[in-house]
């Protein structure tokens, strides 16, 4: 009887810690999971709600749609409308990213890798504090002060690129155009691009650095052969992010471009593409009806865009996840 | 390929903390010399002056000279990532890249060098590499597979072959077992002998059993207390240190008495 008494004494007692561990536990994972489905509730939500307010655009004929809407064009129907605001929104965001990447990326290895570290710190803070900007303050900085400077350079683009169909002349003035809504993306989408890598960049394991430095690497083949594999998928997410604010920005666009609603590569061109979010914004006070739901149509496409590319590069990343340095 | 190394009146220092004082040595080519000593002696700090790898610490500096068959490697004209290309290095925690497959890894440093390497050259340098790591055998089927798969004797092996393929003159090992089990530990210390054939090899470890087991020389660092710069406190053949040393620290530390 002694024996099993002494034998169960600490049984009970392991069980009754562990059960007021289990109590935690449980706590912090319902926290958890209910907050992982909180994000897709607003998402269906988001979804459920663009579906259910373009229907009615969706549904209706194209003779409807250019009867009851004023600004829609004639012999059009909601695919023929969407489709260049789609265009004009990725060729937007696309030259955005292709210039604002590899900045963004040399950046954040200067902080991280090159400058001393008091300049690396200012020059982080600075970086955040671009990202503080609202957007309406860019679009104003790029319609008054980006657009008259950039202009003589994209005349002068166009004169001697302009064999390329991107750089087409004749060169837009005062340059409302595509390309310097693209820079001015940039610039915006640079700082969160920038302070993810720099992150991403400074959590590269010493261990492999070294590695890299000991085989007789100068620096910058350690940051090749170290840091930037390392941090591949990490720059991934980081450019996903700054393009999903590229994709969506509405009052920069909207306060430079001048716009059109055709498939023109013509970036140095004044009225020739449109984005979907400027649209939006430029149509929806006057927009009733019919209309708003056709504008909401096209802010399902947005959705749509922007989930596709996210879920591209979740699949790149995916892809070579044996080899990420996370197992 | 194996070379010798003449250290004469060398400071290391951490910006202004001396962390070593004065320390003068002969290594010999195709010889193993181990340097044991306490936690914070500073022998792993003198082993990375060796290939100037302690300044790539900001702040880190040293004073004398290490010269290699008479060209003092701290010399004004010497860069530094060209020492590294000459004295290869093995770390205390395996560390192959988590990004490059297997053959990726034994190739990391010779594509630094040689951009343009055949394909057969390569398949040449990876399969004689690895043979002469002992790995051959177990990876020879999955080459392609991330090096950081492997176990982790297996992966400290895979570090050895990339640190050979590039052919260094001196090989230098920062506590190469400490992370591994026995018999990781044993295929390491059977390889160092044979490596010996080839390269000057200068080890640091723990293990006073290793350091006898593997090496020609021993070197014994020791630190006088908190603060104080670690100090080389003598140097002879391994046979002679474990047997009778002739400073007392030497014999206590190597007896057990302290350490």
């Amino acid at each position: 009887m002694t024996t099993t008494a002494q034998q169960d004494a600490p049984r009970v007692r392991t069980r009754r810690r562990r059960s007021s561990d289990r109590g935690v536990n449980r706590a912090f994972r319902i926290t958890a999971t209910g907050a992982g489905a909180l994000i897709l509730a607003v998402l269906a939500a988001v979804a459920i709600f663009l579906v259910i307010e373009a229907w009615p655009s969706i549904s209706a004929g194209s003779e409807t749609l250019a009867e009851s809407i004023s600004w829609f064009p004639e012999d059009a129907n909601l695919l023929t409308f969407v489709g260049p605001l789609v265009f004009g929104t990725l060729l937007g965001s696309a030259l955005a990213m292709l210039i604002a990447v590899p900045l963004a990326i040399g950046i954040a290895l200067f902080i991280s890798h090159y400058a001393p570290r008091r300049m690396a710190q200012a020059l982080g803070y600075v970086i955040d504090l671009l990202a503080a900007i609202p957007s309406v303050v860019y679009g104003l900085w790029g319609a008054i002060v980006v657009t008259p400077v950039v202009q003589p350079v994209w005349e002068w683009l166009s004169s001697t690129l302009g064999w390329i169909p991107l750089f087409a002349g004749p060169a837009a003035n005062p340059a409302r155009v595509m390309l310097t809504v693209a820079v001015v993306l940039a610039v915006m989408i640079l700082p969160i691009i920038t302070a993810v890598s720099r992150e991403v960049f400074l959590q590269t394991p010493r261990l492999h650095e070294e590695a890299a430095l000991a085989l007789g690497a100068t620096r910058w083949e350690m940051i090749r052969t170290a840091v930037l594999p390392f941090a591949r998928s990490g720059i991934i997410s980081a450019s996903m992010l700054g393009l999903g604010r590229a994709l969506g920005e509405t009052m920069a666009v909207l306060m430079i471009l001048s716009p059109g609603a055709m498939y023109s590569f013509a970036v140095l061109q004044a009225g020739q593409q449109q984005t979907i979010a400027a649209n939006i914004a430029a149509q929806y006070p006057e927009a009733s009806g019919l209309g708003v739901s056709t504008l909401i149509a096209t802010g399902l496409a947005l959705f749509v865009i922007t989930m596709a590319v996210n879920m591209a590069a979740r699949a790149i990343v995916a892809r070579r996840k044996d080899f990420s340095g996370a197992n | 390929m194996a070379q010798r190394i003449d250290v004469k009146d060398l400071n290391i220092f951490y910006s202004d903390f001396l962390a070593v004082e004065d320390v003068s040595m002969a290594i010999e080519p195709k010889s193993v010399t181990a340097f044991i000593g306490p936690s914070g002696c500073g022998k792993s700090t003198f082993l990375r002056t060796l290939n100037r790898m302690h300044e790539v610490i900001p702040g880190a500096r040293v004073e004398g000279t290490v010269a290699m068959e008479g060209v003092d490697l701290y010399g004004d004209d010497v860069d530094p990532v060209a020492v590294r290309r000459q004295v290869g290095m093995v770390f205390q925690r395996p560390n192959p890249f988590p990004t490059m497959s297997i053959e990726e890894n034994v190739l990391a440093g010779v594509r630094l060098v040689n951009k343009k390497i055949s394909k057969s050259d390569a398949a040449d340098l990876v399969e004689e590499s690895l043979r002469h790591a002992n790995l051959w055998e177990e990876v020879k089927d999955r080459l392609a597979k991330p090096g950081s798969g492997l176990s982790g004797g297996q992966q400290q092996r895979l570090c050895i072959a990339r640190a050979i393929a590039v052919r260094p003159q001196v090989l230098l090992m920062d506590e190469p077992c400490s992370a591994l089990d026995p018999i990781s530990t044993l295929a390491i210390e059977d390889l160092i002998t044979e490596l010996k054939q080839d390269y000057t090899i200068c080890i640091v470890t723990h293990n006073m059993q290793q350091a006898a087991r593997v090496s020609d020389r021993t070197g014994f660092f020791n630190i006088a207390g908190t603060g104080k710069p670690g100090k080389l406190i003598e140097m002879d053949d391994t046979g002679v240190m474990f047997s009778s040393p002739s400073e007392q620290a030497t014999e206590d530390y190597i007896s057990g008495r302290f350490g």
